[in-house]
């Protein structure tokens, strides 16, 4: 193996949230000896190798297995897969199509987003700009214990608890905006706006625990550098800790998405499971990808099986998609983010 | 509104040039937080407004139009501006503490009814969604062993996907493995669970059993291991490689004997959290290894139980019995995963590398 003296560019690709704001990774040693390289070197070298390419393989293998399960399913199917918004995969004809589900999906997860990413912010400045050393210390860590609370105790606390509260607040949004369509309902109830409000809950914590580690990494001298200016704290946030935050901050918020797309029980408890795709957001209706896969498909058999396989599959792409969004906005902001000091 | 108009502060020694400009008093954002509660209280009790979220919102709300009002007339703009985005960042703080402290305290209170030595140590062998008892043992027998087998198969995998990309990897390759990592992370947790019945269970045909739900857990675990470990392994000094090369020990040695024992706390720490995450995971569960009411032991054969299993088919009775037994499994599982994030924070509190 040589040592290419360029390599060093292979590390300003972003690892992760922690180094994708690292301002200069360290060059790493790639300097073996050009002499020899002894057969226990090769071997372990190529034993790290074939893990690393074990998990192309892994890859591989998800998006294959999961079109090949797919394939029949659609191919008996009498619907248009992205048009039909019903779900009856196991009558004769199967018809299904993935329009509703995915629609729940984008939905709840866009309300999530919309009230947990401002808030975590929120709270992610609050720990590490406003709160008092000692304080934010022991709040650092409640929100990440917080983080790690399961789905599934979201989602039962949201069922029980938060839905029944939820009615109150929703009848309000429905009289204050209801000339707003989105804010009309005939009833209200087991929506997608509490299921956004329960997913915006469980995201908050791993958005905000995130977030809190790049703030951390703002160098002090920024920030000093801002106050010694004359700055007020808000100004010193928005032109030190903000910028050099930001790509954290995204591909934080991109990890969110991702969760609040896949989440699959707390939604399954939350939304009643109905196939359809309704302007009206405080209407108990809807369903989502992920929570149909979990309630569909005790009772699914094999084309069924398959349709939710195939519908997992839209579900795949889409995070894929965002992912690949978010990656190339973090590459972009980091040559602009002059944070290379 | 200028910064410079008052003219004079009397007290010799403070501020005789006015650089500061007039501010508020310190009690002035109590006395105005202390006036938008009372006011949304006023509202709650003589208008037919009933939801306690609305009137916490209402007083946030209140607080941080009355606090840049008043701000904005004594101290001007960019002090407001100031005074505005701190009483956002605080309220945030605020309204996102009071559901995440509600959701511990509703498990806390509603899990204790059940939460006793005959709930640890009975199965639901033969209990109805309508009887009362019937317990966990067989739930948290299935979560121990499903984990376990998880972390068997992707600590070693993970570690040494790390290991090729802090050491080896250059070039293509380790980008694109890199990239893909990220897009584990990213995986929606149901998509491993349907992955592994497209899989193992339909394609292979092996069937429910407790193994398959750790291999769909291992697909959760590899992004976390490998990132976790990447970062430890990152911050091992250089100087540390280069004296193990200069006293001519080989590469793999210097990584097995110098640069992963020097890392080893973090990566503990690290698999730590990663075990505490998978053990929360309903969605591949579901999938891969059924359930069951009764107890098996072995992870191969047969459907098996778990803890987040457990608490969603028990939360989706209606009947109060079944979700008394919910609660109680929540607070089970959440107080196991706390103490497996308090043991990785020791680790990584006494053997902090930097």
């Amino acid at each position: 193996m040589t040592t290419e003296p360029d390599s060093s560019a292979d590390d300003a690709e972003p690892r992760g949230v922690a180094s994708a704001t690292d301002p200069a990774p360290a060059p790493l040693a790639t300097t073996t000896s050009k002499a020899r390289v002894g057969i226990a070197d090769l071997i372990f070298k190529n034993l790290t190798r074939t893990a690393g390419i074990g998990l192309l393989v892994l890859i591989a293998a998800i998006a294959a297995f999961l079109v090949l399960r797919a394939t029949d399913a659609l191919s008996a199917n009498t619907g248009n897969f992205f048009g039909t918004q019903e779900w009856f995969p196991n009558q004769t004809p199967p018809k299904f199509g993935v329009a509703a589900t995915l629609f729940g999906t984008v939905v709840t997860a866009f309300i999530a987003m919309v009230l947990a990413v401002p808030v975590s912010v929120g709270i992610a400045l609050f720990i590490t700009v406003y709160a008092p050393r000692q304080l934010a210390s022991v709040l650092g860590y409640i929100v990440d214990l917080l983080a790690a609370v399961p789905s599934v105790v979201y989602g039962l606390w949201g069922l029980i608890v938060l839905a029944p509260h939820m009615k109150g607040t929703q009848l309000w949004l429905n009289d204050v905006l209801g000339w707003i369509p989105l804010f009309d309902a005939d009833s209200v109830g087991r929506s997608f706006f509490v299921a956004g409000v329960v997913l915006a809950i469980m995201i908050l914590p791993i958005v905000a625990a995130l977030s809190r580690e790049v703030f951390l990494q703002v160098p002090n001298a920024h920030r000093e550098a801002a106050l010694a200016l004359g700055a007020t704290r808000w100004e010193m946030i928005r032109t030190a800790v903000l910028p050099y935050g930001r790509p954290g901050v995204i591909s934080a918020s991109m990890l969110g998405l991702g969760r609040a797309m896949g989440e699959t029980i707390a939604v399954a408890l939350v939304l009643p499971a109905s196939f359809k795709i309704s302007a009206h957001w405080l209407e108990p209706a809807g369903n989502t990808i992920a929570a149909n896969v979990a309630n569909g498909w005790g009772e699914a058999n094999d084309i069924g099986r398959g349709a939710l396989i195939a519908s997992g599959l839209v579900l795949f792409v889409v995070t894929m998609v965002v992912n690949i969004i978010a990656r190339a906005i973090i590459a972009r902001r980091r040559d602009f983010s002059g944070s290379s000091a | 509104m200028s910064t410079a108009t008052v003219p004079e502060p009397a007290v010799a020694g403070e501020d005789r040039l006015n650089l500061r400009g007039a501010a508020l008093p310190r009690w002035a954002p109590l006395a105005l937080a202390a006036g938008s509660v009372a006011l949304s209280l006023l509202i709650y009790f003589v208008t037919p407004v009933d939801s306690e979220i609305q009137i916490v919102l209402m007083a946030a709300v209140l607080f941080l139009i009355s606090m840049t009002v008043v701000s904005t007339v004594v101290e001007g703009s960019r002090r407001a501006r100031d005074r505005f985005a701190t009483t956002l960042v605080y309220t945030a703080f605020l309204l996102a503490v009071i559901p995440l402290v509600a959701v511990l305290v509703s498990v806390i209170s509603k899990g204790a009814k059940r939460f006793d030595a005959d709930f640890f140590t009975h199965s639901m062998n033969g209990i109805g969604a309508r009887d009362a008892g019937g317990g966990i043992y067989h739930a948290i027998i299935g979560t121990v062993e499903q984990v376990l087998l998880a972390s068997l198969m992707a600590v070693p995998f993970g570690l040494l996907v790390a290991i090729y990309l802090v050491e080896y990897g250059r070039g293509r390759i380790s980008r694109v493995i890199s990239f893909f990592v990220d897009v584990l992370t990213g995986l929606p947790s149901i998509i491993a669970g349907l992955f592994v019945l497209a899989f193992w269970v339909l394609a292979l045909g092996f069937g429910f059993s407790g193994f398959a739900g750790s291999l769909a857990l291992v697909v959760l675990m590899i992004p976390t291991v490998v990132r976790s470990s990447e970062e430890m392994l990152k911050l091992v000094p250089n100087e540390l490689r280069e004296a193990g090369y200069a006293l001519g020990v080989p590469q793999w040695r210097t990584i097995l004997r110098v640069v992963v024992p020097t890392a080893l706390p973090g990566i503990v720490t690290g698999v730590m959290l990663a075990v505490a995450r998978v053990a929360g995971e309903t969605a591949p569960v579901l999938l891969t290894v059924f359930g069951t009411n009764l107890i098996n032991s072995n992870p191969f054969s047969g459907e098996q139980s778990s803890l987040p299993l457990y608490i969603y088919s028990q939360a989706g009775q209606p009947q109060q019995f079944a979700i008394d037994r919910a609660w109680a499994a929540a607070l089970a599982l959440i107080i196991i995963i706390m103490l497996l994030n308090l043991i990785a924070r020791l680790f990584a509190g006494r053997n902090r590398l930097k």
